[in-house]
């Protein structure tokens, strides 16, 4: 579900130094907007994420800000980013590398400059490159004035000067008067892009409706940094560039994302169901903003729970689904580790339970603010005993909402656990979304058993049609019973350790998960047969996606299919693999759905894998599809020291702000 | 307990067809069938009532009791049993964990059911032993336990079941033995109280622990070994027949407490305390009085409703969701949102 579906010639933006037209007419831009943790960068990439969604462009942005709670001014390691893609094609990912950084101090250009395209433009706040911020950020010489730089197109002025110039006016000290600083540079941007400057305003009236003076004052910072643009008629690297909107499907498009897509999915999924919703949670990095999400919509009959552990989360949510509500949990990683006993249980007990796990780097504590995709064995062979569980997976934010309410179905039709994966990449990254009509969704209400059939004994674990048992609340007359993990008689659900009755509950287990009813797999990208299929999972499909579509523009007879189903696999994906001569599969693990794929289908599936704890770049997939081409399938993607996020991430408890994410604010 | 309409029932109707499988001679059949007599006396309705349970002897009591029943995982009773009451706060829930199930694996979740005020019934049955796994020493084992996991004697230092409970900030706290003509009293006035109402039943292990508890619990001078609380009563134990009635005194100079002989019964006479289950300070401090140079308290030791955890929660629910229209189309369509008409996009 991304906006627009224009294919158009594809190639990547760039620009060569001193080599511009006066407009650049390009298709795709990647800008990063680089400061201290204090300088508002988020808040300034969230406002212009959302001009170049009014402008018609479509988008991909990455937040990228201190694990470090309050990290020290001007350091390194307090620097927080923001890097949106976005073009007059359709954009997959927040891009491999900035065409445009601008940075707010020496410390944001020291951590972000390695990223920049060569001859890219570097817009850099002179005023904030004084003595103590350069050796903050371990500067032996001002970058700006020694030439260190001449590979790359340099604009420096002094925007905190030129900030406390322009609020003047409005009487605030140096202080609060550099607080406008990003409005400024927003202002600049915004020229650049030739993008409205009205709604901004209006945002900044609403934002400040109790404070007039501070939001005529950021107003004024905003104009000033647009005029400036304007005016200065600076010659030189400052062009404005013209992006052509992508036609896009009418509609009303929002930013989303994927923590705020799986919240929405879910209600939506407990709507679909006729069922309050009860959420279990434990906070932990990246899965805590779901339970920030859902907190605020109690008028949807959602009942949210922060649980003393990871343990007590999943518990009380089955316990939830016992008593007839849509149980749901979620966590990452080490928190799904610890919930593994209890989703047995349900397993066991045959209950309802969507279970969400958004990855990250592991094993252990890993790394909890980057993203990975190596939980895909613990979700499908995870527990012990034979314990088949369906698993989905999302592939982007928005594609995470359908991936909910399909999560609630499945859980809900076939009183099963169902775990989404999701992972740090898709919780945090934000793309626009066309908003769906809730109405062309089919319902699956759900229908409690609450009187015993004319005739019949009750069998609290005789199964319909689909094997799933019935869903009787406590509270129903007459339909007392007794359900828990020990092993039950096949119908009754009383205590049965007989051989044969294990045998066949065990099978009975199996076929219900085996046998969900999935559509059949569709080719996301190029023809149904052909030299190689690249199969990818989950958050990989953005920069598939488009390494795909740029060999297919080359002529090659390549295909992306892309897998949401992980367990059971759709019934046709045999089939559709077995019309290429190759299957090369990109994962951000060691080959852990290659292994599934070989297992599962008998192929010869092929493993690409990245562990660095950054998302795969177009260019590293374009490369290894290549080789694929050439008879040298697979390997690892070597690790690109310039890709960000990079090194200034990473903190051993995790902890993010979450007032760094623009999307919180909404 | 919840203000639900009382039916009548028997005995037999909350026996279930499954036969009961735990030793023969076990405690736990004496708080089986406590339960099974207790319940049709408060007009408690089987289809309203729950009862959930982790892992070991005591918590395959669901199976045995004709309502609703779920046999849950090691020590984790006291969560399952939150979602239930949040799910569906009109239910009776009777949540049966052990020493092991309950202080050991469990014990982070016990702490929290009860200062959350999770309004339920807990019983801990407590053995001091580990029975399902054959015997080994368990939380409340006293110093110097044989057992196959500890055949030179534990050397750790036991809970204090009911303390633990009162620090977690519990608002009941009883204590009953498992075959007591006392314990059903016990029961109704567990589940009187709105709240989690904590009660520890001592129960002996026939097998693995026999007879642990006698020094209080044999009938045999039981009278001068128990101290069975009542709210608004002096704190009386013994009889003229077996030794002299005694009565516990608060000496206020160093805090604590000191037995006297009441020997004409008049409590008041005698400086005896009078028992206040409204009243925390005496609870932390009967919940530690040494056994031996004083009497076992059982009963209602502490006795103090608040407000419950699920009524707090629906409330804040219904406060915050006032006035609000749940329309999900409205909800998807909020946040940074603008139109698309034909290629270019426009400000909304």
């Amino acid at each position: 579900m991304t906006i627009g579906v224009l294919q158009e010639e594809f190639y990547m933006a760039t620009q060569t130094a001193g080599n511009q037209p006066e407009t650049q007419a390009l298709d795709s831009m990647v800008v990063r907007f680089a400061g201290d943790s204090g300088d508002g960068m988020q808040l300034t990439g969230g406002q212009f994420t959302l001009s170049t969604a009014l402008a018609g462009n479509d988008l991909a942005t990455f937040p990228d800000f201190p694990a470090e709670i309050r990290a020290p001014q001007g350091t390194l390691f307090g620097v927080s980013a923001f890097q949106i893609n976005f073009g007059s094609r359709q954009i997959n990912t927040a891009g491999d590398a900035p065409d445009v950084l601008v940075a707010m101090n020496p410390a944001a250009l020291k951590v972000n400059l390695a990223s920049l395209s060569p001859g890219g433009l570097i817009i850099a706040d002179s005023g904030a490159f004084t003595k103590r911020n350069l050796e903050k950020a371990h500067y032996d010489a001002n970058p700006l004035e020694d030439g260190s730089l001449a590979k790359y197109d340099l604009l420096a002025f002094d925007i905190s000067e030129l900030t406390i110039e322009a609020v003047k006016p409005y009487g605030l000290g140096n202080k609060d008067a550099l607080r406008s600083k990003n409005m400024w540079t927003l202002g600049l941007a915004l020229w650049m892009f030739d993008r409205p400057r009205e709604p901004i305003h209006e945002w900044l009236r609403a934002k400040f409706k109790s404070k007039p003076d501070i939001a005529d004052a950021n107003i004024a910072a905003l104009d000033a940094g647009h005029a400036y643009g304007e005016t200065a008629e600076l010659s030189g690297p400052l062009k404005q560039v013209a992006l052509a909107p992508v036609p896009a499907e009418p509609g009303l498009y929002r930013t989303i994302t994927g923590a705020e897509s799986v919240s929405l999915g879910l209600v939506a999924g407990a709507q679909l169901a006729d069922l309050p919703m009860f959420f279990g949670g434990y906070p932990i990095t990246p899965a805590s903003a779901i339970l920030h999400h859902l907190v605020r919509l109690k008028e949807f009959d959602v009942t949210t729970f922060q649980a003393e552990d990871e343990i007590a989360a999943i518990c009380a949510a089955i316990g939830a689904s016992y008593a007839g509500q849509l149980g749901v949990t979620s966590s990452s990683g080490p928190g799904i580790a610890l919930k593994t006993e209890a989703m047995g249980l349900g397993i066991m007990v045959e209950l309802p339970l969507v279970i969400v796990n958004s990855q990250r780097g592991g094993p252990s504590t890993g790394l909890p603010t980057k993203t990975e995709q190596s939980d895909l064995y613990q979700a499908v062979y995870g527990r012990n005993g034979d314990a088949p569980m369906p698993v989905l997976a999302a592939r982007s934010p928005a594609d995470a909402f359908d991936v909910a309410i399909e999560s609630c179905r499945i859980a809900t039709q076939y009183m099963t656990p169902v775990m989404l994966l999701t992972d740090g990449y898709i919780a945090n990254a934000a793309e626009p979304w066309k908003v769906p009509d809730p109405s062309t969704y089919e319902p699956f209400p759900v229908t409690f058993m609450d009187e015993l059939p004319e005739g019949e004994e009750f069998h609290p674990y005789k199964r319909d049609a689909k094997g799933a048992r019935p869903w009787v609340k406590p509270g129903t007359p007459d339909l007392m019973h007794r359900v828990g993990g020990i092993e039950k008689h096949e119908t009754t659900g009383n205590i049965d350790y007989s051989p044969d009755n294990h045998q066949r509950m065990t099978q009975l287990r199996r076929d219900k998960v085996l046998g969900v009813d999935l559509p059949d797999q569709e080719v996301s990208w190029g023809e149904d047969s052909g030299d190689l299929v690249v199969v990818g999972w989950g958050s990989t499909y953005g920069p598939i996606k488009q390494a795909v579509n740029r060999w297919i523009e080359k002529g090659a007879k390549v295909s992306h299919v892309h897998v949401r189903h992980i367990w059971p696999l759709p019934g046709n994906l045999g089939d559709l693999l077995s019309g290429f001569k190759h299957v090369l599969v990109p994962e951000m693990n060691t080959g852990q759905f290659k292994t599934l794929l070989r297992d599962q289908l008998l192929i010869d599936a092929e493993s690409l894998t990245k562990t660095s704890g950054q998302p795969f770049q177009i260019a590293e997939l374009e490369e290894a599809i290549g080789n694929c081409l050439d008879q040298k399938c697979g390997g690892r993607v070597k690790v690109n020291d310039e890709q960000l996020p990079g090194l200034e991430q990473g903190y051993d408890d995790g902890s993010l702000r979450d007032d760094h994410s623009p999307q919180s604010k909404g | 307990m919840n203000e639900l309409t009382k039916i009548e029932t028997t005995l037999k109707d909350w026996e279930t067809d499954q036969e009961v499988r735990w030793c023969p001679g076990c405690g736990d059949y004496a708080i089986l069938k406590a339960v099974q007599r207790t319940l049709p006396q408060l007009g408690c309705d089987p289809r309203n009532t729950v009862f959930v349970s982790g892992i070991g002897c005591s918590s395959r009591f669901p199976y045995y009791m004709e309502t609703y029943g779920f046999h849950t995982i090691h020590g984790r009773a006291p969560a399952f049993a939150t979602g239930i009451k949040l799910a569906n706060p009109d239910l009776d829930v009777w949540m049966v964990t052990g020493d092991g199930d309950g202080l050991s694996i469990g014990g982070n979740h016990l702490m929290h059911v009860l200062r959350r005020n999770v309004n339920m019934q807990i019983m801990l049955f407590n053995n001091e032993i580990y029975g399902l796994t054959k015997g080994q020493y368990s939380p409340t084992s006293r110093e110097n336990t044989r057992s196959p996991s500890t055949p030179l004697g534990s050397v750790d230092h036991p809970a204090n079941p009911c303390a633990f409970a009162l620090g977690s900030g519990a608002r009941f706290v009883a204590r009953g033995i498992d075959v007591s003509k006392n314990l059903p009293d016990v029961l109704k006035a567990a589940h009187a109280h709105q709240g989690a109402a904590f009660i520890e039943i001592f129960q002996n292990c026939i097998v693995y622990n026999k007879d642990v508890f006698d020094d209080f619990a044999k009938p045999k001078g039981a009278d001068q070994q128990q101290l069975w609380l009542e709210h608004g009563k002096p704190m009386l134990f013994g009889s003229e027949k077996t030794g002299g009635i005694k009565g516990l005194k608060l000496d206020t100079q160093t805090l604590s407490f000191e037995v006297v002989d009441v020997p004409d019964g008049d409590g008041e006479a005698a400086g005896v305390l009078v028992h206040d289950a409204t009243n925390r300070m005496l609870a932390h401090m009967l919940v530690e009085l040494p056994f031996g140079a004083f009497p076992m308290p059982l009963g209602v030791i502490y006795d103090d409703p608040a407000e419950t955890y699920e009524a707090v929660v629906h409330e804040e629910k219904r406060r915050a969701s006032k006035g609000k229209e749940a329309s999900l189309a409205k909800l998807l369509a909020t946040g940074q949102t603008w139109t698309v008409s034909g290629t270019a996009g426009d400000p909304v």
